[in-house]
């Protein structure tokens, strides 16, 4: 889940680095008035989710207060996935006489966090797609506590002097503590500045929390105003999403989600250790337009894997469905057999000509094949892999 | 309309054994069985439910069959 640039600020100055001044304001009123106290000029940042808008567009500088209020006027009524921003950040940014940019984020090919830095402000992943000598990484453990010591090492190799060396040590180390303490999953400081006194602020930031770390997080969450059911997507969900979540949530066995909507013609009832992601990017590898996301798992029941597979053949455009998993274990290849034939069936359909394929190898296959068997559907095991799997469902369903 | 297991009850053989109805509707995981008197009656709804656990028939072997009706 996503924080608002103003929060995830809280979160950094609460771990004791320096952020600027700064306030929210919900009206333009309130930007004119945080302008004046700040003292103008200010900028001025539309609290987004969705980051996919030009920054020129979502972060603005005002000369005066009355600009302020008309620039806040402006941000207020941008779109963002379906709903207005949740304040404008009004900050007096600081003069800064060095600036580094700082990213904490999990590298999947280690298996561990990382912290990714470079020697000029900006996003971090641009920097090293326009030069990748630029970039400086450091790995680190999820298990043991942090050490200064990588985060002196991170500040030398980005070339920070010796009187900057200590305090930039602190800053780095008290953000990757705070990226690993409260489950986050990204964590972008697009500016560490310098200050004339020698102290360091994060001037511009942004992160994201792991949705699974919501638990644990409570204390934090509550702290920041956050509520329970605020889910902070990029956009708002879809109709299909919400009765996909609600079929979730009505029974307690297994797992039917997320779900997410798509435009393609493909239904997907796929999941299983990771397999969900693996199968979505092997059915696009292929030239295939999936038409949902799902992860059904955690051995559902059958009544759950029927109410999913209905639900996606009410799409409208989606004619058949690829049922795909990883090799299962405690999700049981039978009983979703069992329930994707029932919403087949219940949707007024035909299984042998609506399934395109069903590779769900593992617990209780033999009884899988047997259902599919009499339904006339094919049953693949593990020997079809998960892209020959993709591959053959989208040759049958199309393009 | 249950679609893939049948369950075959012998109510005589249930009745005939106090406390089996119970514990035949405590047992199963799925909930297929309601209590009804001495004897039981079966959720039409749950049965598709089945997992196949066995825990009715090792409760009474002569008095519960569960049928796959996607074999034979």
């Amino acid at each position: 889940m996503r924080f608002y640039e103003s929060e995830t600020k809280k979160l950094i100055a609460r771990h004791g680095v320096g952020v600027p001044k700064s306030g929210v304001a919900r009206t333009p009123a309130d930007a004119e008035r945080l302008a004046g106290e700040l003292g103008a000029p200010v900028v001025l940042k539309a609290q987004m989710l969705a980051y996919g808008k030009a920054r020129s567009d979502t972060v603005r500088t005002a000369a005066t207060p009355a600009d302020a209020a008309k620039v806040a006027a402006e941000l207020l009524a941008l779109d963002d996935g379906g709903r207005k921003p949740a304040g404008v950040l009004v900050e007096k940014r600081p003069a800064a006489t060095g600036e580094w940019s700082l990213a904490f984020t999990y590298d999947g090919t280690a298996k561990k966090p990382v912290m990714i830095g470079a020697a000029e402000p900006g996003n971090v992943e641009d920097i090293a797609d326009r030069d990748p000598s630029k970039v400086v990484r450091r790995h680190f453990s999820a298990l043991v506590p942090f050490s200064d010591y990588l985060a002196k090492e991170m500040v030398v190799a980005l070339g920070a002097k010796s009187p900057d060396v200590p305090k930039m040590t602190a800053a780095v180390s008290r953000l990757a503590q705070l990226f690993l303490r409260y489950d986050l999953t990204q964590l972008d400081v697009f500016s560490l500045g310098r200050l004339e006194d020698g102290s360091f602020v994060a001037i511009d930031a942004r992160s994201d929390m792991e949705v699974e770390g919501r638990p644990r997080q409570k204390a934090i969450l509550a702290e920041l105003g956050i509520a329970e059911d605020d889910r902070r997507l990029v956009r708002e969900p879809t109709p299909f999403e919400i009765e996909a979540a609600k079929i979730d949530a009505e029974d307690p066995r297994g797992v039917a989600g997320p779900v997410v909507e798509f435009d393609g013609n493909i239904g997907l009832v796929i999941g299983a250790g990771g397999g969900s992601l693996t199968l979505t990017d092997a059915v696009r590898r292929v030239g295939g337009r999936p038409a949902n996301y799902a992860a059904l798992g955690g051995n559902p029941s059958v009544r759950k894997a029927q109410r999913l597979t209905k639900l996606i053949l009410s799409k409208p455009g989606v004619k058949q469905i690829a049922v795909m998993s990883n090799v299962v274990s405690n999700t049981r290849a039978d009983l979703v057999a069992r329930g994707v034939i029932k919403g087949v069936i219940e949707a007024g359909l035909d299984p042998a000509k609506t399934i395109a394929i069903f590779r769900v190898p593992g617990a209780w296959e033999a009884d899988a094949a047997k259902i599919l068997e009499k339904y006339g559907v094919e049953y693949c095991d593990r020997t079809v892999s998960i892209s020959e799997a993709a591959k053959r469902a989208v040759d049958k369903i199309g393009r | 309309m249950a679609m893939f297991i049948r369950v075959d009850v012998d109510q005589a053989v249930i009745r005939k054994t106090p406390g089996l109805a119970a514990k035949l509707a405590e047992s199963c995981p799925v909930k297929i069985f309601k209590a009804a008197g001495d004897g039981v009656d079966l959720v039409e709804d749950a049965l598709d439910e089945c997992t196949l656990c066995d825990l009715c028939m090792q409760a009474s072997p002569e008095g519960v069959k569960v049928v796959k009706l996607y074999e034979g």
